[in-house]
């Protein structure tokens, strides 16, 4: 079976296994709903089209004002399930449900870029600092109170960007930039924000408790605006890193052995970067610090499907989006709600011990 | 400038500048040379690697980049194939300048076999392999049956084919080196270039992987190759870039370039040069440094047709004074004893050891303190010298092949040698010089 085949065979099964989690987990809660409910409210929700009607004007430049098509849609099938379960669901949990998935999705997806492109199974999403960038630029508006045009979101974003392209400058040297320098740069540069976040705790007062709580990896309130800010960021990364599998691949093997091989090296490198960079960034400005996703979910992975990116990216997102689902599932049903990033380092750290012990994790 | 290869290396064919050094330039095939360097100047961090290099490649040829530790061969091949720019100077593979290329367009000219590295993720071999074909493939291609076709050839012709479905990481070193040759030639291009590819391997994988590449060179493909051992160089390349200081310091034929004067300024040591008596290629022996001719006592050397030229040299240097012989006039060996400034004995060409030189050497055997017997072949003819070296006191008999390879005096040679062998030390080349220091000084202490 060729690979493509292997990786489409892969991803719909995992699709389906992350349908099935949703489900599940939407009936999971104060309330329990039954799945049948749960899937009957899902299916209602679903907008479906039916229909395209040219209707409205929009002034196009050029062309002048032409009549835009647009979509109706209709919810085809009308179930009678009962209101609460309906509001329960997809007011409530499925926003939150849906911006795990897609944290996850990227998390999982930046964790299986970051660690071939750093041939190293240690390397994690957050590895060139843009987790810490993102923790100082939500950190500094909620405990100066900031008053920004993107809020909190847009700020975490923007810092955690700079903060890699920071360490990507520092890295680099003479248009070349070593994994290893990169790493150390990533390390020194986090260290150095470490000590901004402990300062700006200092001063936040009245808000440490919800700056405590952004830093520990949280999905509580989530909201569909976030759900609607991620999806429209993340596919063109995806896609990008996507059709850059087979070069992550021969990066595998070394800079030299890849430059032989015919890779542009140094400008591959960039493009990686730059794209796991934003995906990271924007999970986690979405989501605080979200610690073991990226590191363990592709991990599992490769146990499973081998080495080869074009299998492991695509697996390991749709993996990474049902295991974040899962382990936030666990964070809200107990008594008491707990940031899901103590659940994911709580379950994530014995694992990845786990392979550490039974040498799974191959060291450089 | 700087490099001095020009009295070796004629160039006639073209009007290049005279500092040019054209490698292998032979006139049936270098219509045009596969690698041109011209004038190539590298620094790393500040610090000259490469000084001014200037080379012709021909075509289908097989040149050995040789040299001492940190010479600049590896950086030679990274200039080569494109992964490092020099600071000045300019690089033409297969007439185009390879640093204008794409990497793409250079490693479709240029598969390079990298010292063999740790492999951290285990991709199967057959994957390893597939990725030759990166340099071919667009983004959105397809595998194609080319794809398909190389990297089955490539795996086939490097007996990795076994191996294809095994992951990369739970082979052993010289199926890996075989596996990374079989990348190489799956990217189907006319060079190849390879850093030290015996380095890390056994006896016998090296000479499997440099038959590959004489092969492969057969077949019209241009290979340059770093490479640590001198005398595999030299026996499997048709010519040798001797690099030092990140200057040439002499190219061209492989007799030429590995000259003692060579050798000890490139090296820094004493090496003695002599022809393999099996193989019949020029053949290296470095000396140890601590052989500094302070050993005393005499010495007798039997041998003929070049088996005794390293002994004698050895011996020399260590500080004995040696008798030689009997040998026929223009023996190897007897030019060897004469240089080294041996009291020889000798026949005439093709004649046999007669009586009155047979007494010679007797007399030669009884004088010296210990008699050295090298891995000489035995006929009738020379027979006469073995009886005379049972006269000997101290009897060292040197043994690289079985006596009976190399009898040709039917029973009365195996009689006379097995006389020898009971009486004598029977030793390797390598502990020649030990034992015969032992020996010596028994000798001298009586």
């Amino acid at each position: 079976m060729n690979v493509r085949t292997r990786a489409a065979t892969w991803a719909l099964g995992l699709t389906a296994l992350l349908a099935l989690v949703v489900v599940v987990s939407a009936g999971i809660g104060h309330v329990s709903i039954p799945p049948r409910t749960v899937a009957l409210v899902l299916l209602d929700a679903l907008p479906v089209p039916v229909g395209v009607s040219l209707s409205g004007a929009t002034a196009l430049p050029i062309v002048g004002s032409v009549p835009l098509p647009s979509v109706d849609f209709v919810s085809p099938f009308s179930t009678s399930v009962p209101r609460t379960a309906q509001v329960i669901v997809v007011s409530v949990r499925l926003p939150r449900i849906v911006l795990a998935a897609l944290v996850g999705f990227a998390l999982a997806t930046a964790g299986v870029v970051m660690q071939g492109f750093f041939r190293n199974p240690m390397a994690d999403p957050s590895i060139i600092g843009v987790s810490s960038g993102a923790a100082v630029g939500a950190v500094a508006t909620i405990a100066l109170s900031l008053s920004l045009p993107f809020g909190l979101h847009g700020a975490a974003f923007a810092s955690a960007i700079v903060t890699a392209f920071v360490v990507y400058m520092l890295g680099t040297q003479d248009g070349r930039t070593p994994v290893a320098t990169l790493l150390l740069a990533g390390v020194a540069v986090q260290t150095f924000l470490g000590a901004v976040i402990s300062f700006l705790l200092l001063q936040s007062g009245e808000s440490l408790r919800q700056v405590v709580f952004w830093l520990m990896g949280h999905l509580s309130g989530a909201t569909w605006d976030e759900v609607v800010m991620l999806t429209l960021v993340l596919p063109l990364p995806f896609a990008v890193l996507l059709a850059h599998t087979r070069d992550l691949n021969v990066l595998l093997l070394g800079e030299e052995d890849a430059h032989a091989l015919g890779i542009e090296v140094e400008r591959t490198k960039q493009l990686l970067l730059a794209t796991a960079s934003i995906v990271t960034a924007a999970a986690v400005a979405v989501s605080g610090v979200i610690g073991f996703v990226g590191l363990v979910v592709p991990h599992m992975l490769r146990l499973v499907v081998g080495p080869d990116h074009r299998l492991l990216l695509p697996t390991s997102a749709l993996a990474g989006a049902s295991f974040l689902v899962l382990t936030d599932t666990i964070a809200r049903s107990g008594v008491a709600e707990i940031p899901v990033g103590v659940v994911t380092a709580a379950l994530g750290a014995p694992f990845f011990l786990y392979l550490l012990r039974t040498r799974e994790v191959r060291s450089p | 400038m700087s490099n001095d290869p020009t009295e070796h290396a004629a160039d006639h064919s073209t009007d290049r500048s005279a500092d040019h050094a054209a490698v292998a330039d032979d006139p049936f095939t270098a219509s045009k040379p596969a690698i041109e360097l011209d004038d190539v100047s590298v620094s790393l961090g500040g610090q000259t690697v490469l000084d001014g290099i200037s080379a012709d490649i021909g075509d289908g040829t097989f040149v050995g980049l040789i040299g001492p530790n940190g010479a600049g061969k590896t950086t030679l091949l990274r200039i080569l194939n494109g992964s490092l720019s020099p600071n000045s100077g300019r690089v033409h593979v297969a007439g185009e300048d390879i640093h204008a290329l794409s990497s793409k367009a250079a490693s479709r000219l240029v598969a390079t076999v990298p010292q063999t590295t740790a492999v951290t993720f285990d991709f199967p071999v057959r994957e390893v392999v597939r990725m030759g074909r990166t340099p071919h493939r667009g983004r959105f291609d397809g595998w194609s049956e080319d794809d398909e076709a190389a990297v089955e050839a490539a795996m086939r012709r490097t007996s990795v084919a076994a191996l294809a479905e095994r992951p990369v990481t739970e082979i052993s070193g010289g199926e890996r080196q075989r596996v990374l040759i079989a990348r190489a030639l799956a990217q189907q291009t006319p060079t190849l270039l390879l850093d030290e590819p015996t380095a890390s391997l056994d006896i016998n994988h090296q000479v499997r992987t440099l038959e590959l590449v004489d092969d492969l060179v057969g077949e019209g493909t241009t290979a340059v190759a770093a490479i640590h051992d001198l005398n595999l160089a030299a026996h499997y390349c048709d010519a040798l870039i001797l690099l030092a200081n990140g200057r040439i310091l002499s190219a061209g034929d492989p007799a030429t370039v590995l000259s003692e004067s060579n050798l000890r300024e490139a090296f820094d040591a004493e090496a003695v040069v002599s022809r393999h008596p099996v193989t019949g290629s020029v053949y290296v022996t470095a000396l140890p440094s601590s052989a500094s001719a302070d050993a005393t006592g005499r010495v007798h050397v039997v041998g003929g047709g070049g088996t005794a030229a390293r002994s004698l040299h050895v011996l020399s240097a260590a500080g004995y004074a040696l008798s030689a012989g009997a040998l026929n006039e223009g023996d190897t060996d007897a030019e060897a004893a004469r240089r080294v400034g041996a009291d020889l004995v000798t026949v005439p060409p093709y004649a046999p050891v007669d009586h009155a030189a047979q007494s010679a050497v007797e007399s030669r055997v009884k004088a010296a303190d210990v008699t050295v017997v090298a891995d000489v072949e035995v006929g009738e003819g020379n027979l006469a010298n073995l009886e005379a070296a049972a006269a000997a006191d101290y009897l060292v008999l040197v043994e690289e092949r079985p006596f009976s390879e190399r009898n040709y005096a039917g029973d009365a040679g195996r009689a006379v040698y097995e006389q020898l062998r009971e009486r004598g030390h029977v030793v390797e080349p390598s502990e020649l010089l030990s034992v015969v220091g032992e020996l010596a000084c028994e000798a001298a202490g009586e």
